[in-house]
């Protein structure tokens, strides 16, 4: 067998490499309802779930898009041209020996099972369309956790499957949303059932090769009564002068008692749409964080959603955004307190440099009357040039009384002082610049497992430096 | 031999102002002298020029360490020299510890190839936070965020232990210290300077703190010049007439 060949490979980050390869499953180019039979068929479906894709195409294009406040770059996304599901087959593996070979390079490269050996509970590992591995340990898989591609997950487990499907983010919540319900494919499928504490985290990974491609993974996390469970995300693409798109729904359910802490690390190549809608419903006593890092793509609208449904729920949103030169970061979170006695948290920091643009929409949303229900947010922004931008657009509405919201916003500048007392001890310009950048986000960086918190400060440390030199 | 510090006719502007004028000072390799004057005489914009700070503009003149010349070198250029500015006013950066602070000060210094040995720069910086009386966890705070007066200049000097330059600027550096804190600073430099060959120039408006640091030569600067050279008989001068008795009539 012919070794995987690379035909784009840059050092800038690691995950900037591509190989050429053939998808036997390719819907061509465009979106029509034809595309969707061609998923449908791939993947030999239940009539339900075709009727429900159909549905959803009618809804997109209904839909208009957001305009009125939409970051002006998104009329840069051309739908058509795109290939809306490319495949090599449509079964993940068990085993690493089992993954064709390139696409098993790929994941070498970007370290994952290296990582599930060190650290992870399970891992899934999608390409393009469809997952090419997910294993979870044996040990949990006795204990009942399941945690599949949302393909196999649908087929195998509809019973806990359907009934949340589409149900905490609808067909028809955002354009994005309906798109994405029309041609979704891959995606994790995680329940944990009641009582069970995984200690480990368990981690997909969302690899795009092709060019001209949409990935549209769908997420449904359940979380039993009192468990309790970590799951990661990362993704990368290669970076290609064709655009992207990458377009998931995430939908969590959290039931009473039980956490679920979410942990996405996004560093996709600056050719990417990322236009993601995930939310998470609390059940009573039960508590979602949100650990959210936005890095790479052209242009990020993802606006992490908590459901504060039931008493006491407790929902956090941490952010970092990183926005450099022609990037845009349109971020933030949105918490929507129904039951008495929520709390929430959303604290974010973003950093732009050159011309780039880092923007928070903070939503929050108090419906009880004397719900006696709190918010707690802070934007912080850092501008490294003239040229940078930050704005923040926050929504407060609070109905009823006894319900208590703190909300502050700060930008700043690195100044020239900090600058040059970092130099005066011999610290070289570009490198005084990303410890002061590091200092900004570091407390938030913790929050992250170390893992991750390692990797994270050296990207930004790419970043900082790469843009000042 | 052009070791030591050595400043000729230097004219420097910050804004719109003048701030010395054809002002020449000689520090020679190893010595410490002390430039006094009263406030705003020019003695922290002269340190800052030295140091490198983009906004002061020298105009005429040159200043040069060990005969190299410092002009147009950037600041941490300067610093690698081996120069060292104890700041009147450190600057707070939160998120950033002391510990990794100094450590990328440690690591901007080495050559390529040398290896950072983070044991030998940990037993290091314990032995200069001992020295100092401060406390190990002092490290893991965020640089000069909500440090006290005193606790700053420890920080500074703290620093300037650490790198062991070969040329320390000393700006106020007693400001915000009881006559304890100050002796123990003193002392630490004096062992420094016994250890290393440390130069440097302290630079004060308030002459009781020679007494500890016995510098080698006074200077006085007054309207951005230095109007009289000379030793330790100055301080009583000072004392007795104030710095406007140096005024030329």
């Amino acid at each position: 067998m012919k070794s995987p060949e690379i035909i784009a490979d840059a050092q800038e980050t690691k995950g900037d490499f591509r190989y050429a390869l053939n998808y036997s499953l390719d819907a061509g180019q465009g979106l029509s309802h034809a595309t969707l039979d061609y998923i449908s068929d791939a993947k030999g479906e239940e009539p339900w779930i075709r009727r429900w894709r159909h549905e959803a195409l009618d809804i997109f294009l209904q839909k208009t898009m957001p305009w009125e406040w939409a970051p002006a770059v998104l009329r840069d996304l051309r739908f058509e041209d795109f290939h809306y599901y490319l495949a090599q087959g449509t079964e993940s593996r068990q085993s690493w020996e089992e993954v064709s070979p390139e696409v098993k390079r790929t994941f070498e490269r970007l370290g994952i099972p290296e990582q599930e050996q060190k650290f992870l509970a399970g891992v899934e590992a999608q390409f393009d369309s469809e997952a090419a591995y997910a294993r979870i340990q044996e040990r949990l898989q006795a204990q009942g956790v399941i945690f599949v591609s949302s393909s196999e997950g649908l087929a195998r487990y509809p019973e806990i499957f359907r009934p949340h499907f589409g149900q905490i983010v609808p067909v028809g919540d955002n354009k994005f949303s309906a798109l994405n319900s029309a041609v979704f494919s891959g995606g994790s499928f995680i329940y944990v059932p009641p009582g069970l504490k995984v200690s480990q985290p368990l981690q997909a990974y969302f690899r795009i090769n092709a060019e001209n491609f949409g990935q549209f993974e769908r997420t449904l996390i359940v979380v039993g009564e009192g468990a309790e469970v970590s799951y990661m995300e990362g993704c990368t693409a290669p970076s290609s002068s064709k655009a992207m798109l990458h377009s998931a729904v995430v939908e969590l359910v959290v039931l009473p008692h039980a956490k679920l802490q979410y942990i996405s690390v996004q560093n996709w190549s600056r050719n990417v749409f990322n236009l993601v809608t995930k939310r998470g419903v609390a059940h009573e006593g039960a508590e979602i964080r949100w650990i959210d890092c936005n890095i790479g793509s052209k242009l990020t609208m993802k606006y992490p959603c908590i459901l504060l449904q039931g008493e006491r729920a407790r929902g956090e949103v941490l952010s970092i955004a990183v926005a450099r030169e022609g990037q845009w970061q349109d971020t933030g979170a949105k918490m929507i307190h129904l039951g008495r006695h929520t709390s929430s948290q959303i604290i974010s920091k973003s950093i732009s440099l050159g011309s780039g643009i880092a923007s928070a929409r903070n939503f929050v949303d108090i419906r009880p009357a004397d719900g006696q229900c709190q918010n707690h947010t802070q934007c912080d922004a850092l501008l490294l040039n003239a040229r940078s931008c930050s704005a923040t657009f926050p929504t407060l509405r609070i109905h009823g009384h006894r319900n208590c919201v703190q909300h502050e916003a700060s930008v700043s500048k690195i100044s020239e002082e900090q600058l040059f007392y970092l130099q005066q001890r011999g610290i070289p310009h570009a490198q005084a610049l990303s410890l002061s950048v590091n200092g900004f986000v570091n407390e938030l960086l913790r929050e992250f497992p170390m893992e991750y918190g390692v990797e994270l400060k050296r990207l930004i440390e790419l970043e900082v430096e790469g843009a000042v030199g | 031999m052009d070791s030591g510090l050595r400043i000729r006719g230097l004219s420097l502007q910050v804004e719109e102002k003048i701030v010395l004028r054809d002002f020449s000072l000689e520090v020679p390799g190893g010595e410490m002298h002390a430039l006094l004057g009263p406030n705003g005489a020019g003695k922290s914009s002269l340190s800052k020029a030295i140091a490198g700070h983009p906004d002061y503009r020298i105009l005429q003149g040159d200043i040069s360490f060990d005969g190299n010349p410092l002009c147009g070198q950037s600041p941490d250029h300067i610093a690698r020299m081996g120069i060292f500015l104890a700041f009147q006013n450190p600057v707070e950066i939160e998120g950033l510890s002391v510990a990794n602070f100094l450590r990328a000060a440690i690591q901007a210094r080495q050559g390529p190839g040398e290896r950072f040995s983070a044991t030998e720069f940990y037993a290091h910086l314990y032995r200069c936070l001992d020295a100092l009386s401060l406390e190990r966890a002092f490290s893991a705070r965020s640089l000069n965020v909500g440090f006290s007066g005193g606790e700053k200049k420890r920080c500074e000097l703290l620093q300037l232990l650490l790198l062991r330059p070969r040329f320390a600027l000393l700006d106020e550096i007693d400001s915000g210290l009881d006559a304890d804190a100050t002796k123990m600073m003193a002392h630490s430099l004096d062992e420094l300077r016994k250890e290393s060959g440390m130069g440097g120039l302290i630079i004060t408006h308030h002459p009781s703190l020679l007494q500890y640091l016995r510098p080698d030569r006074l200077h006085i600067l007054l309207n951005g010049r230095i109007v009289r050279s000379g030793h330790e008989e100055l301080i009583e001068h000072i004392e007795h007439s104030g710095y406007s008795s140096f005024a030329s009539p």
